[in-house]
């Protein structure tokens, strides 16, 4: 039914377009996969970033959500799908730096087995905790985790999520990866039991703890970019509060099949870049408090270094990480 | 006070747009006709309808869904008055007065008193719930982990005890539903559990699926068993509004009917079903002469019908502010806001208030548009009774299967749907009531969820459940739970319990 539907819009597309366009990529609409559940914030950028890039290439970008095991069946199903430039998917700092650490069985290579086309956007990471925890700065919370490690609780939103890929990056950087962990299903419970005060710290997105901090119902210690956000202007970075190893960011980004044709690889790199500098895509993307790629980032080689790079970063702690 | 009323028209601001109304008046119509039509039950439409949710907003979805479970309701007892079968579970004893009425020639003041008798309770109930809302959400911040798992244990005691039929097989279906929610990747440590292999269950059951299955389903195949004839009232329906003997006579029933519905509808487990029963033995028991009860007392139609709607309403409370619900269609509306990524529980107040009051308020607003579908147009619905199985069923199925299909465009979903669905009719003719282990499976995943959390936090020590310094309300809340299964199990009792569900 799905292709029959598709077929169709192709045809139409054609009739339309006239033959001079129909002869290069795309001559049809190009599925990208999500491979979390419609709505997420990974889902949210997919869309905002698509429906421009869409305009861009003269034809339809349809969001495909492929949602199971951390994200890594959809990624599954877009890598080893057809390299013909009309698969491609929309993953994160999980599916492509962590997952290799984080899923023992993986059946995709992030590194060599797959064509980068770029980076859509990235979101700054805060350690944030419980606003009657002892430690009233980022080094007192380093002296005073290390000082009572059997102690301190840390909440998580399940194995392979960015809360828990970057809280135990912060506890192999802090030497101290034995801390007890919390699984929560999701960020919000994890969020609720850090305000009533049931557990003691927590890393997540700037999205998700941002009107909790603005709320002074919870404390955040450091935000672990390169630079402050606007959002939390007052929250210093892990560079200013001393902890300067811990730099790591939520991003998401775009891939597909290695062997895609050079054409479409251009094609849909071109199509993010135009994307990322269109005014209305910018703004929706600023509001959601993502930090735009740099130019660097927006290439194929600057996506896949940055890959390796967080790559190399989380697999010593997360192959650590008490699991399976 | 003015807190809850400026809460309140944000919330009316939230349901009178023009959309909201429709959703509200659209999910009013439909519950109507399902509690009107017998053997399809709110259970078997909600779960029917959740995929067509995912394209609205979560405020409309809500709404839309919440009036289909208390418009049926109110169609449920149209059913009762006229035919003699409960169009509802909860409509049961409305047909031991209701009907008798309707023999006797006063139909319509029968319909009319059920149906201003559940729109004073809806009313009242909604007040109660913009109420009760602010305190308990504050008193929700109190429950970590511990208390969390506590209170479920209470709820699951609850509707092991509340149940139908046989303590043994209701327990039973509550430890099937537990055992069913464990199926898929464990959240800690990523291992696979119970999916012998398959991809499609590496994320657990889908919720929907085992719903539409042993609720829609197997629904559909029970009723295939039973006869198509009706013992529809032939006679006049007659004038719908009461008279005022009849008010006078109905006034007090309905208040204390309010009472103990609204009362028993916010407990855990299931009370709403209890309501109609307790108000009917509460009238029964205070009557002058008693031996009217059975023969048409009008008190017999009023007392239940408000408890019945007003047990409908407040259960509500705890699944919005505690996000834990007291039986099965609560546990639906769990996995609607689920899909709209909205988590239920304290926060749903602060953060989504437009969500919560909107709906609050929707409530009332649906409350007055049943009176109005309810009443004029109670000819429309005698006559849907006359709608034949042959017709009906074929057209429920195909429904299902779409919308199975479309959750996850997954064509193995609609398999298991089948399979799940022929299991449910299993049940059924094995006289087990699936309904709590639906409950079961919602709360399941929570419960593992909260009893590691809090074993995790105590450094594996059990004793942080009884804990009377540290916390008193988890142990004060297994305390309730190991009574009532107690009390349920003391012979007197529990041939009293016997009786009251067997009448």
């Amino acid at each position: 039914m799905k292709k029959l539907v598709l077929g169709l819009a192709a045809a139409t597309a054609l009739a339309f377009t006239g033959g001079a366009q129909a002869q290069g990529y795309p001559t049809k609409p190009i599925t990208m996969i999500v491979p979390f559940a419609a709505g997420g914030p990974t889902d949210i950028i997919a869309r905002i970033v698509a429906d421009n890039m869409s305009k861009t290439l003269g034809q339809q970008i349809v969001i495909e959500n492929v949602a199971g095991a951390g994200g890594t069946t959809g990624i599954t199903r877009a890598v080893t799908a057809a390299p013909d430039g009309y698969t491609i998917a929309m993953g994160h700092l999980g599916t492509f730096s962590a997952a290799p650490a984080t899923y023992p069985g993986l059946k995709y290579d992030p590194i060599n087995g797959m064509q980068t086309i770029g980076l859509a956007g990235g979101t700054p990471i805060l350690i944030v905790a419980r606003k009657t925890f002892e430690p009233k700065d980022l080094k007192e919370f380093v002296a005073y985790v290390k000082a009572n490690t059997d102690k301190v609780n840390e909440a998580h939103a399940g194995l392979g999520s960015v809360s828990w890929t970057t809280c135990t990056l912060l506890k192999g950087i802090l030497g101290t990866p034995k801390i007890n962990a919390v699984a929560y299903r999701g960020t919000g419970p994890a969020l609720n039991d850090l305000v009533s005060g049931q557990v003691d710290f927590m890393c997540d997105q700037i999205v998700s703890v941002a009107e909790q901090v603005r709320a002074n119902t919870i404390k955040a210690y450091a935000i672990a970019s390169a630079q402050r956000s606007p959002a939390l202007p007052d929250v210093p970075t892990t560079k200013e509060a001393g902890l300067p190893d811990y730099q790591i960011e939520a991003w998401n980004g775009i891939a597909g099949p290695k062997g895609m044709p050079k054409e479409a690889v251009d094609k849909l790199v071109d199509a993010l870049d135009k994307a990322l500098n269109d005014e209305g895509t910018k703004k929706r993307l600023l509001d959601l408090g993502t930090v735009l790629p740099t130019a660097e980032e927006r290439t194929p080689a600057g996506f896949a270094a940055l890959i390796k790079r967080d790559a190399d970063k989380l697999t010593p702690a997360l192959s650590a990480a008490p699991k399976q | 006070m003015m807190e809850t009323l400026s809460h309140l028209s944000l919330g009316f601001g939230v349901a009178l747009t023009l959309k909201n109304i429709a959703l509200c008046f659209a999910g009013c119509l439909v519950g109507t006709l399902i509690g009107v039509l017998p053997g399809v039950g709110p259970i078997a439409t909600i779960s029917i309808l959740l995929p067509i949710t995912f394209g609205l907003d979560p405020t409309g979805a809500l709404i839309m869904l919440a009036g289909i479970y208390y418009g049926a309701q109110y169609g449920g007892s149209t059913t009762a008055i006229l035919v003699n079968i409960p169009g509802e579970a909860t409509s049961v004893v409305t047909t031991l007065d209701g009907h008798q009425m309707a023999k006797q020639g006063r139909a319509g003041i029968a319909l009319g008193i059920a149906a201003i008798g559940s729109f004073f309770a809806g009313c009242v109930a909604t007040l109660i719930i913009a109420a009760l809302g602010a305190p308990l959400t504050k008193m929700a911040l109190l429950f970590g982990p511990a208390e969390y798992f506590s209170l479920m244990v209470m709820g699951l005691c609850f509707a092991v005890v509340l149940a139908r039929g046989s303590i043994l097989k209701a327990f039973c279906m509550i430890m099937l539903g537990l055992l069913f929610s464990t199926v898929g990747t464990d959240l800690e440590t990523g291992q696979e559990r119970l999916t012998f292999g398959v991809a499609s269950l590496s994320d657990g059951i889908d919720f929907s699926v085992l719903a539409m299955g042993v609720f829609g389903f197997a629904e559909v195949l029970r009723n295939l068993e039973s006869p198509e004839a009706r013992d529809v009232v032939k006679g006049k329906i007659g004038r719908l509004l009461p008279g005022w003997a009849d008010i006078k006579q109905s006034a007090a029933p309905v208040l204390r009917g309010t009472f103990v519905g609204g009362i028993l509808g916010i407990l855990p487990g299931n009370g709403a079903v209890l309501g109609p029963f307790a108000s009917y033995t509460m009238e029964k028991k205070i009557a002058k002469d008693p031996s009217r009860f059975g023969k048409g007392a009008i008190e017999g139609v009023a007392g239940p019908e408000s408890a019945n709607n007003a047990g409908a309403q407040t259960a509500f409370i705890p699944l919005l502010t505690l996000g834990i619900p007291p039986n099965a269609v609560m546990a639906l509306m769990v996995g609607a806001m689920t899909i709209h990524g909205i988590i239920p529980g304290p926060q749903v107040m602060t953060r989504n208030p437009e969500l919560f009051w909107g709906m609050v308020a929707s409530m009332w607003i649906g409350n007055l548009m049943l009176l109005v579908i309810n009443l004029p147009l109670v000819g429309m619905w005698v006559k849907l009774l006359q709608v034949p199985y042959r017709l009906m069923f074929p057209a429920i199925l195909i429904f299902c299967c779409i919308g199975i299909y479309s959750v996850n465009n997954q064509p193995l979903d609609v398999a298991f749907t089948a399979l799940f669905g022929l299991f449910g009719y299993l049940l059924i003719k094995l006289g087990f009531e699936p309904a709590p282990m639906l409950l079961g499976f919602v709360l399941g995943k929570l419960m593992e969820e909260k009893l590691r959390q809090a074993l995790i936090i105590s450094r594996g020590s059990f004793y942080t459940f009884i804990d009377y310094q540290e916390r008193p309300i988890s142990l004060a809340l297994l305390i309730v739970a190991v009574l009532v299964l107690a009390i349920a199990l003391l012979p007197s009792i529990s041939k009293k319990r016997e009786e009251v569900f067997t009448e």
